[in-house]
């Protein structure tokens, strides 16, 4: 090992430093090469089970009203069958332009535990519920299956893990709130330092960069008062929006993908108001996105899905407990919007799965597969086998343009 | 290659520090078994502190919305902000003067198996007499009193939205037609006992819930039961059945006490302890170990902890956790010989600038876990390129602080990692350029961030 501790060692480890700064946002002039595509994709990815029922109203189903009495504030209608909900108002405009759509009565294949975190376990995993958990992701998949990507093809934002993005192919992070810290001496010795284990190894060059440069500007927690309470509540939202304005910048550029996390969908109860707060949150991430990527919009597409649907009935609290089936959202300028896509199951008690949640009558995973074949010209034998390991795509339901 | 006394010293605690920590599991045994002497230097959160805070915090917000007074509503807001932040502060201080470090380990291990986090401000004025009142005592008792207290303490009942469920055919819901809410129970079979694969289903989780109602909490007492929202008639949970007749909390201890010595609670909690002390894929002997005993003992989390404490696999030589940033934190207070003392007295400014935020910003805000299931075990949760860049910054702004004060790097990186340190660690803290430096390498290395 001695000899790896030299002056030359430091300065190869100078010139792969400088290598990769060069693939840094703050430190580079330089140009990568293409992108294989020119289709965006954003995959959001809402923890916590959203309400697709409350999310997506089939106000045109009989038994809606009673399995929902306290959903009666006025949706924004789509089709006669189904309304927006109120926090989603924002992207009507989107819906009349066919930039907006919805597929309702999607699920993963996971059933019956209703656990949040084996349900997002498995949403990012992509793979069906009797087999072990890979590890990694199903967007991560779909990249290995592209050769010679750059390391900024893909992007994951956010503090959260995104298991999604997890795997071999290469992923870039990032996320506000970062400040300077070490000398460059220091942080070449670090990088030698780390280099011996390689779980370190493998974080270390993009976190030196990362402590060394990225400003503090977006970070709430800098400019807030001592008042943590304040700070949390104003967090949420405007984080979320930077994170889309980020993923948009990046997007507009070289980026072709990105994901990020929108928490908080875990309305047991008192729906209403975190609810509507929520939608109105993910109405501006989206919009955030559409702003920031000005032309590009028109070649994106946008997935928002979440681990499952929630209980048809209200419980006692004005909330919703965890369920099966739920809803999606697509959005962009590549989708065909202006529709409701998915078999509607009906909310009679016998049309319901346990008797207790939405049916699901399609595979959440199914959408996704055609999204990418899609905007990317992915085979479907590539996608049912590699991507989504026993996935039946079935037919075309033609999402995109 | 470390040595036993570092094994038992940063597996089993925060670091080997000046010498203080014990140097084997009957060291480790020994002060388990003894009081909880830490507590004289740096004293428990009493509910009747915490109720007292709760209740001027409610008064001035009502004041306010009556006449007024927006003054006063922010002082007793921010009286609340400094109790919290005070509990991360006291928490480092017991860390950094015990001798009985293993006692905090578990501290933290349980309030994660049972994590809550605050909704709001009265409830982040409760969130110290938790972790103090809830979980502390109970963390050498039976797993079944544990259980008994966190499902008991209004904390647990707020953040799992118990004191909001209601038999629908008690008289309070009949009243006004209010109902259940089945995440507490749902938590308590997924989370706390049985574990997700366990074998109950959602019947058992809906009977659960209704058996649970009637536990609540109030404004002068904190918890108590109310027969008025209990679900009247007896409920079936695991093909037992429990309560019918009068509504008695004695019905909800009776299903928990099953619980907690249900084999697959002592499978599952069993693992997650092996998970969490020494490995994310442990040696399923040492998970068999632990197990044996939980059985053979009902459950009594002494015997549990020995269990594991005396297992040869559990004194592997290689450290192959990453230290969360909570107890990565604890570990540069403990290297750096931080007196409590210098942690108690920190003004609230301090505290957030060099606790909270970093806490915070290396993803885990503290007592703020992103849901029940409590923080991640896995090393590469934590070491990701944004989680290692705020341990860096923080590295080296604490040596940067540090250094005028610091001894020779050689004796620092000693005092940091024992016989731990690596060759290649011990030569890059030779070479640094600065004091500083050496410091700032040492606190973001690798065998400083594992355990």
């Amino acid at each position: 090992m001695a000899s790896n501790l030299t002056r030359r060692g430091l300065l190869k480890g100078a010139a792969t430093m400088a290598c990769s700064a060069a693939a840094h946002p703050l430190m580079t002039s330089v140009t990568f090469a293409a992108a294989p595509w020119d289709a965006r994709l954003v995959v959001l990815i809402l923890r916590g089970g959203m309400d697709g029922i409350d999310a997506v109203r089939p106000v045109g189903d009989p038994a809606f009203r009673a399995a929902r009495p306290g959903m009666s504030d006025p949706g924004v209608p789509l089709d006669g069958f189904y309304e927006m909900h109120p926090g989603l108002a924002a992207l009507a405009p989107l819906w009349a332009a066919g930039e907006l759509g919805f597929a309702h009565a999607v699920s993963t294949p996971y059933r019956d535990k209703r656990s949040h975190f084996d349900g997002q376990d498995l949403l990012e995993a992509g793979t069906a519920m009797d087999t072990a958990l890979p590890r990694d992701g199903w967007l991560n998949r779909m990249l290995q299956t592209v050769p010679g990507l750059e390391g900024e093809t893909a992007f994951a934002v956010g503090q959260d893990r995104l298991r999604i993005l997890a795997g071999d192919a290469p992923v870039a992070n990032w996320a506000p709130s970062v400040r300077f810290a070490l000398s460059p001496q220091a942080q070449l010795l670090l990088e030698q330092v780390y280099e011996a284990d390689p779980l370190f190894h493998s974080a270390a060059s993009e976190a030196t960069l990362l402590a060394a440069s990225l400003a503090s500007e977006v970070d709430a927690g800098e400019t807030a008062s001592d008042d943590m309470m304040a700070m949390m509540q104003e967090r949420g939202g405007r984080s979320e929006r930077a994170l889309a304005a980020f993923a948009a910048d990046r997007l507009s550029r070289d980026t072709r993908i990105a994901a990020f996390s929108i928490n908080g969908w875990d309305t047991h109860r008192n729906q209403a108001g975190p609810m509507n707060a929520r939608l109105e949150s993910l109405a501006d991430v989206i919009l955030t996105l559409k702003q920031g990527l000005g032309p590009v919009w028109a070649k994106t597409t946008v997935l928002a899905l979440t681990e499952f649907g929630r209980t048809v009935r209200e419980n006692g609290t004005a909330g919703t407990d965890h369920g099966t089936g739920g809803a999606m959202l697509l959005a962009g300028g590549a989708v065909r919007g202006g529709q409701v896509f998915g078999r509607w199951p009906g909310l009679s008690e016998a049309d319901l799965y346990d008797r207790r949640d939405l049916m699901p009558t399609a595979d959440v995973r199914a959408y996704a597969a055609w999204a990418m074949r899609g905007a990317y010209g992915i085979g479907r034998g590539v996608l049912e086998r590699d991507v989504f390991p026993g996935l039946d795509m079935g037919s075309d339901p033609k999402l995109l343009l | 290659m470390p040595s036993p006394a570092t094994i038992s010293a940063i597996p089993f605690g925060y670091g080997t520090g000046a010498g203080t920590a014990p140097r084997d599991a009957e060291a480790h045994l020994a002060r388990l078994a003894g009081p909880d002497k830490i507590l004289s230097r740096h004293a428990a959160v009493t509910m009747d502190d915490t109720l007292r805070l709760a209740d001027e915090f409610r008064r001035a917000r009502k004041r306010r919305e009556a006449l007024g007074g927006e003054a006063a509503y922010k002082a007793a807001r921010e009286k609340v902000g400094a109790a919290f932040s005070a509990a991360a502060t006291t928490a480092l201080a017991r860390i950094a003067d015990t001798d009985d470090p293993l006692r905090e380990r578990l501290l933290w291990l349980w309030a994660d198996h049972f994590a809550v986090a605050p909704k709001n401000i009265v409830m982040r004025a409760v969130a110290p007499a938790y972790l103090d009142q809830a979980i502390r005592p109970n963390v050498t008792a039976r797993f079944a009193d544990l259980l008994k207290a966190v499902v008991t303490h209004p904390m647990m009942l707020s953040y799992l939205d118990q004191v909001q469920s209601i038999g629908p055919n008690s008289p309070a819901g009949k009243r006004r037609g209010a109902g259940l809410n089945e995440n507490l129970a749902r938590e308590v079979l997924e989370l706390h006992t049985l574990g997700v694969g366990g074998p109950y289903t959602q019947d058992d989780v809906r009977q659960l819930a209704e058996l649970f109602t009637g536990l609540s909490a109030n404004h002068t007492d904190g918890f108590l039961f109310r027969e008025a929202i209990a679900e009247p008639g007896p409920e079936l949970v695991l093909g037992r059945t429990y309560g019918g007749g009068a509504p008695d909390v004695a019905h909800i201890f009776a299903v928990l006490e099953d619980l907690a010595i249900h084999p697959a609670t002592a499978a599952h909690i069993s693992r997650k302890l092996a998970t969490h002390f020494v490995a994310d894929d442990p040696d399923p002997a040492l998970v068999t170990a632990i197990e044996a005993a939980w059985r053979t003992t009902g459950g009594d989390l002494m015997a549990v902890t020995e269990a594991m404490l005396t297992h040869p696999a559990a004194w592997g030589d290689t450290l192959e956790k990453a230290r969360q940033p909570f107890d990565f934190l604890a570990a540069t207070v403990i290297a750096l010989g931080v007196r409590g003392e210098d942690l108690t007295r920190m003004p609230l400014r301090e505290r957030q600038r060099a606790i909270l935020r970093p806490l915070r910003a290396m993803g885990q805000p503290f007592m703020e876990p992103g849901g029940p299931d409590g923080w991640a075990e896995e090393a590469d949760h934590w070491i990701t390129p944004l989680g290692l860049a705020h341990r860096i910054l923080w590295s080296g702004e604490a040596a940067k602080r540090a250094a005028p004060h610091a001894q020779e790097p050689s004796v620092f990186l000693k005092r940091a990692l024992g016989d731990a340190a690596s060759e290649r660690l011990t030569w890059a803290v030779g070479v640094a350029e600065t004091r500083a430096d050496a410091v700032a390498i040492v606190l973001a290395s690798p065998e400083f961030n594992r355990r």
